[in-house]
């Protein structure tokens, strides 16, 4: 139990942290109950996708700025090809948006590995490019979504043989993000590519001298990266129901909530779980303050500061973990 | 001997002129500056005048700062992502504070804010070891914030800006924009701080090897915290002589599309992002070439998009090529 709790305990602390959070919530809103809830994490399905992105590519030592471009690039897509047409081509449009993100991914990865130039300003290039790409496709937020792929995310899920209370606290969104995240996650962690792109986060030279195929790996990682921000994409267009060419706030906060996560810029460290959690607790800090009404403008503000306090607080338990 | 010296094999050519290329690698970039020039010319027979230089380079030039900011950062390893929050910072409560005060009062209080922000960036980074691009990301989005909370609160009194800034930011003298009076001195004191300082060497030490440094007996979180102030303050004075090109004083997102061309200026200049290797001369010319990277894109009548594509991808290409022409010895 010890045990588990030192190695999952950055995790653990987040998850109390939610809960407390979500006390707090029922405190100041005594009505705060599932339809909120389940509001809630239709705001977070966006975020966490664009954290997950995120998350890989940082334990691969890597960092990709092109996600929220991305994620605009795969809405704006699927958008404009789900515009008047049948509820059933949407059924190709899926797949064929999720393929594109893993493409375009793959392309980010190929062009770190082959113009060796840092993947801090690769990414930063196909940023541009993306947006560019966004705003080819549609010159302004248009487009449509098929019917079925707008419901998937609203209401609950029935689960069988539960009692209706806790079933209301189950959104059809969390389910859709869990599933998401485990079906290329759960295989992953426990595979062998997994844990080589967990070598070359921790020490690119000493994966390579072991023998991990490092450049492979890389490109898989962002491959992977780019899948995860289609699925963000998507579910852009499933909550909306339209594409923006313009990306949201997404890179910010992904970066943000995968530190807050406790994966280590640099890489080799940390999971997914943490920052999908962190990108629960920083979502449901800004509903309190609305709740609360702070001014929103103070709200970003706050955000800010919760950022660089608790980074500025691990640093320094990192730094005393060191010493002593 | 000496015979033996002299029929040493001939280096080819191509070596030859890689090799001078890597020895001079400002070469390249000024090469490169001066095909996209002519490409303009070729493209617009007649555009390539005394007037659409000043006005390149007048609008070059608070790029050219506020990449300044990142090749000194970039140099020890770091970045600077708030420069371009703490440069509309500084525009927007100079501009407000400049209906009551005296504009010099202004701009002195327009600079408080900017040293602040650099301090907490260089205590974070220097004393917490936070990474430099979660700090200041996270101080840009208190900065922002904050610049809107205040924005409420004088957005009755209005804004100006003061005539000389108007004059630094648009003006032309004899052919010469004004803004080189401000330009000359500043870029004259990078180089000076990092060439021939103390100071600048030691940023260059602790990009190159932070522990050897430290070791050396180098008070690493002096050197962090001394550099983040001074890069917040440039980025305040950019944001000053900007407002006074771009004349809107109320915007509140004034230099956000400086952000990351400063990066790419930086980059594409030379400058390594892993510290250690670069200088401001190629950052300069990196923000020349941007700047006319910009306008050719604009005068192709372009759509929005494939300008941006186009630009990311020149961006990409450069850099690469300039790697391989660098490294390869």
């Amino acid at each position: 139990m010890t045990r588990f709790l030192r190695r999952q305990g950055w995790v653990a602390g987040l998850f109390v942290l939610f809960v407390a959070l979500l006390i707090v919530t029922k405190l100041i809103q005594p009505g705060y109950g599932t339809g909120d809830f389940g509001s809630l994490v239709r705001a977070v399905l966006p975020y966490a996708f664009a954290v997950a992105a995120q998350t890989v590519v940082v334990i691969a030592g890597g960092i990709d700025l092109s996600v929220a471009a991305m994620m605009a690039v795969t809405s704006v897509t699927a958008a404009a090809m789900m515009n008047g047409a049948s509820e059933e081509y949407a059924l190709l449009v899926v797949p064929f948006v999720l393929l594109m993100g893993l493409a375009l991914g793959a392309l980010n990865g190929i062009l770190i590995i082959v113009t060796r130039v840092p993947d801090i300003v690769v990414t930063l290039a196909t940023l541009f490019v993306l947006q560019g790409v966004a705003l080819l496709i549609l010159e302004a937020p248009g487009g449509a979504a098929a019917e079925w792929l707008k419901a998937t995310i609203v209401g609950t899920i029935p689960i069988p043989g539960s009692p209706e209370g806790i079933a209301a606290w189950v959104p059809k969104a969390l389910v859709l993000l869990i599933v998401c995240l485990c079906i290329v996650w759960i295989p992953l962690r426990r595979s062998k590519l997994g844990l080589s792109i967990y070598a070359i986060g921790s020490s690119e030279l000493a994966a390579f001298r072991s023998g991990v195929p490092v450049a492979r790996t890389k490109i898989v990682a962002y491959a992977l990266a780019g899948l995860f921000s289609a699925m963000g994409g998507l579910s852009l267009t499933m909550s909306t129901g339209i594409g923006a060419p313009i990306p949201g706030p997404y890179l910010l906060a992904s970066v943000a909530a995968v530190v807050l996560g406790g994966v280590v810029l640099g890489g080799g460290k940390g999971g997914l779980l943490g920052p999908i959690v962190a990108v629960f607790v920083l979502r449901l800090v800004r509903t309190d303050l609305t709740l609360l009404a702070v001014d929103p403008n103070v709200t970003s503000i706050i955000e800010g500061a919760i950022m660089v306090v608790v980074v500025m607080f691990g640093a320094f338990i990192a730094m005393r973990g060191r010493q002593s | 001997m000496s015979e033996v010296a002299t029929l040493a094999p001939p280096v080819p050519l191509g070596r030859r002129i890689k090799r001078f290329m890597s020895d001079y690698p400002l070469v390249p970039l000024i090469i490169l500056l001066i095909l996209l020039v002519l490409l303009l010319q070729v493209l617009r027979p007649g555009i390539v005048n005394e007037r659409w230089i000043a006005n390149t380079v007048k609008f070059a030039i608070p790029l050219a700062i506020l990449a300044g900011c990142q090749t000194m950062t970039m140099l020890t390893g770091g970045i600077d992502l708030s420069v371009s929050t703490v440069a509309t910072m500084a525009a927007f409560i100079m501009a407000s504070q400049a209906v009551a005060y005296d504009p010099s009062v202004a701009i002195v209080i327009a600079l408080v804010p900017a040293v602040l922000i650099g301090l907490v960036n260089g205590i974070g980074v220097g004393i917490f070891r936070v990474h430099p691009l979660i700090m200041t990301l996270g101080t840009s989005l208190v900065g922002a914030g904050c610049l809107q909370v205040y924005q409420r609160t004088v957005i009755a009194s209005g804004t100006k800006i003061p005539d000389f800034l108007t004059w630094l930011g648009t003006g032309v003298t004899y052919g010469f924009p004004n803004a080189l009076v401000l330009f000359v001195p500043l870029a004259a004191l990078i180089i000076f701080i990092l060439n021939r300082t103390g100071f600048g060497r030691l940023l260059y030490a602790v990009g190159d090897n932070e522990k050897a440094t430290r070791l050396s007996g180098v008070l690493y979180a002096q050197v962090i915290i001394a550099l983040y102030v001074f890069s917040s303050l440039l980025a305040g004075i950019a944001g000053l002589l900007y407002v006074g090109l771009i004349k809107a004083p109320s915007s509140l997102s004034l230099a956000d599309p400086l952000m990351l061309p400063s990066v790419a200026a930086a980059v594409v200049g030379g400058t390594s992002i892993f510290g250690g290797r670069g200088g401001y001369t190629g950052t300069i010319i990196g923000a020349l070439i941007l700047t006319v990277l910009t306008t050719l894109l604009t005068i192709l009548q372009m759509p929005e998009g494939a300008r941006r594509i186009l630009f990311g991808a020149i961006v990409l290409l450069v850099t690469a090529a300039y790697l391989r022409i660098v490294e390869d010895r």
